[in-house]
């Protein structure tokens, strides 16, 4: 009888899934309530978390409660820990989320919001919630080893490096754009620059106190942090209308570029305790926050979406980034849907401390589809500002034009209309001098913010306050991830190079920690600095090189989940990561290849660059580059670009050759040849955790 | 009767809650429970000598962003 009535409710909220896709996908021309694509969105992905998701748990990968887990297996109170599956599951899920969900759906939405909404839906169910869940069975399995140790363990000592290099340059990669979009929102932003500035001071005072004063005492200090970047946020208000301080706090893009280069190295060779560490709490605690009030505030306020369901752009022309639907559009929502960077963390710190294998599905699979969630609540932000005032924020100056009245004009020849005035008092709510031309997501998503938190908190200026909490808010953490990433980026080149040199593998000595940090610094600063000086270069040139790198990363993990069920001879059901791949594989080497081959030089970098190095040797200037050292380096960062997309594929056709030998060896042998680790039981008081 | 001990039980309820919450919030900082900590050493290994709450915090707090472990997602 009970499970007559689970069976019946579970019907009907699949029903209701249902119900609210079919209104999205069939209503148009009418605007629509963000609430049907969140609820469509949370209904399935119940559904399929209670049936896929223990599908591929209990057929696919067999977990076994009574198996013992790293944490119980090699305890050390430290890393190893058996830990409550609800803890890990915040822990978990702090570690996946951050700037990729929320700016890849921003990007997206100049198709309209549906097919960006539906590829996060039906990618995370299919994809990133069973590539992130498989991968964290796979390595719990394994000892809690990495996804470089996997690889190299299952398939060979060859593809385990080409992965690694592979991993390093997307890290490269990562690094960049993240900084880029910092740059974009920063640039020209008096009130932003002051209140990013004032996190140093705010987060070295922490340090002291965590470190020095009251050792450890995380919870107090980032209260009082907490209330000092608020006040930081109101004071900047104030610094950006003072007549000497806020010319003083205004850069532009390629000043700001210089001092983030100058301030990544800094901060990478800082004492942890003292920037790192403390600004790290401080922008977990509020991403966690904010993603909370985002889901609250929108629950409240219903906003409708005023972006239509599908653009005309949905042809490949749009101004924000160029490309079709197939495959741009899964390239540019990344992290949302699937995101390889997440292989990382399920075979990083998450193995080590599940306590029974059967938290798996929730931690892995179930931490997938929040951050799917978080993805569709950057599509919502995006979706609920007026469509002129999203494409007047988000199309380069070189096609919409610099001042008000121009991309007025032109947006509103797309069908947006939009008159000047609504440009400037947008800009004017929000504190800014300006907001055109803005790409990179953060800004975007900052406005569609600032509406949702208004809308609860009204009041006199306070829209501009939430603005720049929001901007802060992602500068933090993505500052946190430059920080962080640049560190890890020195170990991986320290170790990398130290196969050639090996003095450089001394990770404490000072002078291969400043070699290998300035190298790390110099390569993500390169290609922060061309895409910022590159007129038509920016997020829309790194953005998707990024997505190519991120959904390969991707690729590869599931080629390894297929090569580890081959193994294990579950052949039936390795369709179960099969299917991914190949879409993963079609989708990252179309992608690659138009933007190696494509003859339009504003999608094809090769068409590009050598348009660029025509021009040159005719003697034509291009504009609006001014001079020929400009456009020699347009030309050069193409090539360079290129180069990258070329390495990228040639990562994952190496993987995928060694992979399909790896699976015909696999297939040719009656027994399981997979490398998990010895069965232990649990002890029966240690099943229960 | 009844209402007293079910007042007593959500006293009892909200404060596991809350164990769970500053242990989630420390573990996102990279900071496993102490206490667990202690219990393990004084159970597995007693010849060890137990770190206090500061010198434990410390030696979390470099060791996470020790090679490695520092990626941070997109």
């Amino acid at each position: 009888m009970k499970g007559g009535i689970a069976k019946l409710a579970w019907a009907a909220l699949a029903l209701l899934g249902a119900v609210c896709f079919a209104v999205l996908a069939l209503r148009r021309g009418e605007s629509i309530n963000a609430l049907w694509i969140v609820t469509a969105a949370v209904a399935i992905y119940l559904v399929a978390f209670r049936f896929y998701g223990r599908f591929i748990a209990s057929r696919v990968l067999e977990v076994d409660a009574t198996r013992a887990t790293p944490a119980f297996a090699h305890n050390d109170g430290l890393d190893f820990v058996p830990t409550n599956r609800h803890v890990l599951f915040g822990h978990h899920f702090a570690a996946i989320a951050g700037a990729g969900p929320l700016v890849g759906p921003v990007l997206a939405a100049q198709m309209g919001y549906l097919p960006g909404t539906l590829w996060l839906i039906v990618g995370v169910v299919l994809a990133g919630a069973v590539q992130d869940f498989m991968v964290l069975v796979i390595s719990s399995r394994r000892d809690g080893r990495s996804l470089g140790d996997l690889v190299r363990e299952e398939m060979g000592q060859a593809p385990g490096t080409i992965a690694l290099i592979g991993a390093f340059l997307i890290m490269i990669i990562i690094l960049a754009v993240l900084a880029m979009i910092v740059v974009k929102a920063l640039a020209e932003s008096p009130w932003g620059m002051f209140t990013v500035i004032a996190t140093i001071p705010i987060a070295i005072f922490m340090g002291i106190y965590m470190r020095l004063i009251r050792p450890g005492r995380i919870a107090e200090i980032s209260i009082v942090g907490f209330i000092l970047l608020l006040t930081a946020i109101w004071f900047g208000g104030e610094v950006a209308v003072h007549p000497t301080w806020g010319p003083a706090f205004t850069f532009s893009a390629t000043e700001i570029t210089w001092m983030l280069v100058g301030y990544g190295f800094i901060a990478a060779v800082l004492p942890v305790w003292l920037l790192l560490a403390p600004r790290d709490y401080l922008s977990t605690f509020l991403k966690i926050g904010t993603i909370f009030a985002l889901a609250i505030g929108i629950l409240i306020v219903m906003p409708e979406l005023r972006m239509p369901a599908l653009t005309q752009f949905t042809d490949g022309s749009g101004p924000v980034w160029k490309g079709g639907m197939f495959p741009f559009l899964f390239i540019t929502i990344a992290c949302g849907a699937v995101s390889g960077f997440h292989a990382l963390i399920s075979s990083g710190t998450t193995p080590k401390l599940l306590a029974n294998e059967t938290h798996a599905p929730y931690i892995g699979y179930g931490g997938m589809l929040m951050e799917s969630f978080v993805a569709i609540m950057a599509m919502v932000a995006a979706s609920i500002i007026d469509p002129g005032v999203y494409f007047a924020m988000n199309s380069p100056a070189a096609i919409v034009g610099t001042d008000a009245a121009s991309v007025a004009a032109t947006v509103s020849s797309w069908g947006f209309v939009v008159t000047p005035d609504i440009l400037t008092a947008t800009a004017a709510d929000i504190g800014e001098n300006s907001i055109l031309s803005r790409a990179g997501g953060a800004p975007t998503l900052a406005v569609g913010i600032a509406q949702i938190l208004h809308s609860i908190l009204p009041g006199e200026g306070t829209m501009a306050f939430w603005y720049h909490f929001a901007i802060l808010f992602e500068a933090l953490f993505i500052l946190t991830a430059v920080d962080a990433g640049t560190r890890a980026g020195r170990f991986m080149l320290q170790d990398l190079l130290g196969n050639f040199v090996p003095a450089l593998k001394r990770t404490e000595a000072w002078g291969p920690n400043l070699i290998a940090t300035a190298g790390c610094v110099g390569l993500w600063g390169w290609f922060l600095y061309q895409g910022v000086t590159d007129p038509l270069g920016g997020i829309n040139m790194l953005w998707p090189l990024f997505g190519i790198a991120n959904q390969m990363l991707a690729g590869i993990a599931l080629m390894l989940c297929t090569v580890v069920l081959f193994k294990m001879k579950r052949d039936r059901y390795a369709w179960v990561s099969i299917v991914p791949t190949v879409w993963l594989l079609i989708c990252t080497t179309a992608a690659g290849w138009i933007k190696l081959f494509d003859p339009n030089p504003s999608v094809g970098f090769l068409a590009q660059a050598n348009r660029y190095r025509n021009a040159i040797s005719a003697e034509e200037l291009i504009p609006p580059s001014m001079d020929f050292g400009a456009m020699q380096q347009v030309m050069i960062s193409n090539y360079v670009n290129a180069g990258l997309t070329a390495v990228f594929m040639f990562v994952v056709f190496a993987v995928l050759f060694y992979s399909i030998k790896a699976i015909r060896k696999a297939r040719s042998v009656g027994d399981r040849t997979d490398r998990e680790t010895a069965y232990v039981a649990l002890q029966p008081h240690e099943v229960n955790v | 009767m009844d209402t007293m001990l079910n007042a007593s039980g959500l006293v009892a309820n909200g404060r596991r809650v809350w164990r769970r919450v500053v242990e989630s919030a420390r573990l996102c900082c990279g900071v496993p429970d102490y206490d667990n900590y202690v219990r393990h050493l004084k159970e597995e290994h007693p010849e060890r000598p137990v770190p206090d709450y500061a010198t434990f915090f410390r030696e979390r707090q470099d060791a996470r962003y020790r090679g490695g472990s520092g990626t941070r997602c997109c």
